[in-house]
């Protein structure tokens, strides 16, 4: 099988090249042959007019071709200087010339308008700013050609807007980006070009100039895809949840919010506003200083997540990787892990294979058995997994971080699809998301947080994006 | 649809390799086994006679038994390097119960087993409550059960049980040495908690990922402790067999215990990265690195070579464990 069949890519210096296409298109694979991580059982590439041999990351990087991952290749306890210049330290005979190193690394950090000490240790910099560290490396060795991997993909919107910048300097320099994203938004904004990949083959290249929205979509999917946000009629009913004066220290400041049945609350706000922790303390995975919560009516002592799923509270994270899946276990396991059908200590192993079934019918997990390992999952099916753990604990109000992130677009539409479903059977959602059409499109009301604090919650027939950025960027308004 | 079809009949088939790919690891192990045995069969005349067979099988009694519960530590993502000590404080106290305090023997047994369980105890709530390194915690423990071992006996060994005590390291039940039998129980209750129970599977899902599970309501400092003290309780029991095989109370018992007890699990397939291992792996680890060790004293081979030998066979066991899951991880793709 290949991942990547017979893909023909030009790419000319000092535009934005975007690569566009669902999970599993071949993006990556391509880049990774690109940058000589893999290498490609038959083709060639050429840098410059001249044929390039295969000798791994490497010479990819001596011949001026640097990627930056989605996940950063920094070390954290190491300088911003020490980092830009790992493996290639200045200086002679083993012993490093720190102070020409720190005085380069200065010039970088400058061109990608990074405003910290060189000496600065990685792990204290933000996500944004770590980035940036990647992009000045890959100038450190004078690329020619930048591969960026979803590089919005954990940036919040203001932040983005200094990365385009970024960008646009790197390309009046004659440097060519190769970027990656399924965004269609930036790719209407920063691309020059796009190639379309679909089950490892190229679609077509066309420039962005003779693309719009739907035509896009449709060459990604290779079908119409009929509407990305199928938010239902509901009738919105009772208070469900109330959630009074959290606070957590710096970073939650008396926050108040509810969700009705058949709600769909949204979450805006920047990144470390606070969506994510106050969602966290309402389900009690941090520690919360005060507030309290109130489900039904009922005041809840919820001291830590077990707490809030015997209430019928549920949290899917934002990091379905890092701290939603035990990739190990199959997708049955995973599927009862919540709630686990077990007597005496012992697990009624038949009612967890048919619980398991059931819910993939249900969902439409595509796996070809419920006891595959959870890890060779596409993004999507391994998104539906967590939500098939939740609706086996009986949540009633359920809190999506970035359900969206990293599953490709018929994925997205089918989660949005069962977040208004559940919102339909009268349960109240609750929706985390950088990405403000998602929540403008499903959202009845909201809520948009500023450093800590509820900084306002619009309902839907005010809802604007201005409104929004307005809130979330702390500008005084007069609401 | 035609395509649809392709992609679900290409998945299944994956599937099935998966499976297959699953079984192969463990037959690497098995066969390893399998290979040594035929080998020594032919080599050595000694070899195959039930005497023998039953020899290594109650030498490897206390090894394979605390094996199972470090199996279990292991797929936590945890480790116990306090089992060889804790062995030799549970065993010596377990004989002082019935030399000093006279305590039925049966009583003594438990005794010592709850000594170990005690010091797992110890251990559980170091990593759950205090939360240190399961490395850094069960290594203080290791140096303090010694420790206290040589308080208790002054470094000298305690004699003076009754033959009765000999039963359960020597003991026979019709031709089967009872240290056996206690194998094969211990393996089958700690195949069942495994496979069937809460306890099991929370140890994997913890060890897989530790997060997910304590965001999915798992009460993950119980469950931890648990695994912890069944560990130390199954140091008791080993120990006990092994005081049990000499009649007395040896405070120098156990040194180095627990690198032989991490190679059985490693080699049969748990990985120190948790979320892996099963007890069936873990016992043909303990059973390949006995075959090696009789092997060499049948073959008059210097003793000094086993060493040797059973450090290459951990390395060979990892690197093929390794290269299978990078495949199965290659074939997510």
């Amino acid at each position: 099988m290949l991942a990547v069949d017979d893909v023909d890519l030009d790419i000319m210096p000092g535009e934005v090249h975007v690569m566009a296409g669902e999970n599993g298109a071949g993006k990556s694979t391509l880049m990774k042959l690109l940058s000589q991580v893999e290498r490609p059982s038959r083709g060639e590439v050429e840098i410059s007019g001249e044929r390039v041999e295969f000798h791994g990351p490497g010479h990819a990087q001596h011949l001026g071709v640097a990627m930056v991952y989605q996940e950063f290749a920094l070390a954290p306890h190491l300088s911003v200087a020490e980092n830009l210049y790992l493996g290639r330290e200045p200086g002679r005979g083993g012993f490093v010339n720190r102070r020409a190193e720190r005085e380069d690394a200065r010039g970088l950090l400058e061109r990608v308008g990074l405003q910290v000490s060189p000496d600065r240790l990685v792990r204290g910099l933000t996500v944004a700013e770590q980035q940036r560290v990647e992009i000045a490396k890959a100038l450190a060795i004078d690329a020619k050609v930048l591969i960026l991997d979803e590089p919005t993909a954990t940036l919040a919107e203001r932040e983005i807007e200094g990365l385009f910048g970024v960008i646009r300097d790197l390309t009046s320099h004659g440097i060519a980006v190769l970027y990656i994203s399924h965004r269609l938004d930036e790719i209407f904004h920063i691309g020059d070009r796009v190639t379309v990949m679909r089950d490892g083959k190229v679609v077509d290249t066309l420039p962005v100039s003779e693309l719009n929205e739907d035509k896009l979509v449709r060459l990604m999917v290779g079908r119409e895809v009929e509407n990305l946000y199928p938010k239902p009629e509901i009738e919105i009913g009772d208070v469900l949840l109330r959630v009074s004066g959290i606070s957590r220290g710096e970073k939650l400041k008396d926050c108040s919010f509810e969700v009705r049945a058949g709600e769909i609350l949204g979450f805006a706000g920047l990144v470390g506003a606070g969506r994510t922790e106050l969602a966290r303390a309402v389900f009690g995975a941090d520690r919360k200083d005060s507030g309290t919560v109130e489900l039904e009516g009922k005041k809840l002592k919820i001291k830590k997540p077990s707490d809030a799923i015997d209430a019928g509270l549920g949290y899917l994270t934002e990091d379905r990787k890092g701290d939603g899946l035990a990739l190990q276990l199959g997708v049955d396991q995973n599927i009862t892990l919540a709630n686990l059908p077990a007597r005496f200590g012992f697990i009624n192993l038949g009612e967890e294979r048919r619980t398991a079934r059931r819910r993939k019918e249900e969902l439409n997990i595509r796996t070809p058995s419920v006891r595959r390992k959870v890890q060779v999952l596409s993004g999507g099916n391994q998104q539906k997994v967590i939500v098939a753990r939740w609706l086996e604990t009986r949540a009633k109000v359920l809190f999506f971080d970035e359900p969206a992130r990293g599953i490709d677009v018929g994925a997205k539409a089918e989660m949005f699809g069962l977040i208004g479903e559940l919102a339909k059977e009268g349960n109240g959602m609750v929706l985390i998301s950088s990405y403000l059409p998602e929540l403008l499109n499903m959202c009845d009301r909201i809520l948009v947080m500023h450093e800590g604090e509820v900084a306002g919650v619009i309902e839907r027939k005010e809802f604007s994006e201005e409104r929004i950025i307005a809130l979330a960027t702390g500008a005084k308004e007069a609401a | 649809m035609s395509d649809t079809t392709a992609t679900t009949g290409g998945r299944a088939r994956e599937a099935l390799r998966e499976r297959f790919s699953d079984i192969v690891s463990q037959l690497a192990a098995a066969g390893a086994l399998i290979v040594v045995f035929i080998v020594l069969s032919f080599a050595s005349p000694v070899f195959l006679t039930a005497d023998n067979l039953f020899n290594i099988g109650s030498q490897t009694a206390v090894t394979a038994v605390i094996a199972v519960g470090m199996t279990m530590v292991i797929i936590t993502a945890g480790i116990d390097l306090s089992v060889g000590s804790v062995s030799a404080l549970a065993g010596v106290l377990g004989v002082m119960l019935i030399t000093g305090a006279g305590l039925p023997v049966p009583l003594a047994i438990l005794g010592g087993i709850l000594v170990g369980a005690g010091a797992g105890l110890v251990n559980g709530l170091l990593v759950s409550m205090a939360g240190l390194n399961p490395f850094i915690a069960t290594l203080g423990m290791l140096t303090v059960a010694r420790g206290l071992v040589y308080i208790f006996t002054n470094a000298q060994a305690v004699f003076g049980a009754p033959d009765s005590f000999r039963l359960l390291g020597q003991g026979v039940i019709g031709p089967i040495p009872i240290p056996i039998i206690i194998i094969l129980v211990v393996a089958v209750a700690g195949y069942i908690v495994l496979s069937r129970t809460r306890l099991g599977r929370y140890a994997y899902a913890m060890g897989s990922n530790l997060e997910a599970a304590r965001l999915s309501g798992i009460p993950i400092r119980r469950y931890l402790t648990s695994v912890y003290v069944i560990s130390g309780a199954l140091a008791g029991l080993g120990g006990m067999i092994a005081m049990s095989r000499v009649n007395s109370g040896q405070p120098n018992f156990g040194i180095g215990l627990e690198l032989d007890v991490i190679a059985a699990a490693v080699i049969g397939g748990a990985s120190l990265f948790g979320g892996q291992g099963t007890v069936l792996g873990t016992l043909i680890g303990a059973f390949l690195i006995a075959l090696i060790r009789n092997g060499a004293v049948l073959l008059d081979i210097n003793t000094f070579y086993q060493q040797v030998i059973i450090g290459v066979v951990i390395w060979l066991a990892v690197i093929w464990d390794q290269y299978r899951r990078r495949r199965l991880a290659a074939a997510s793709e």
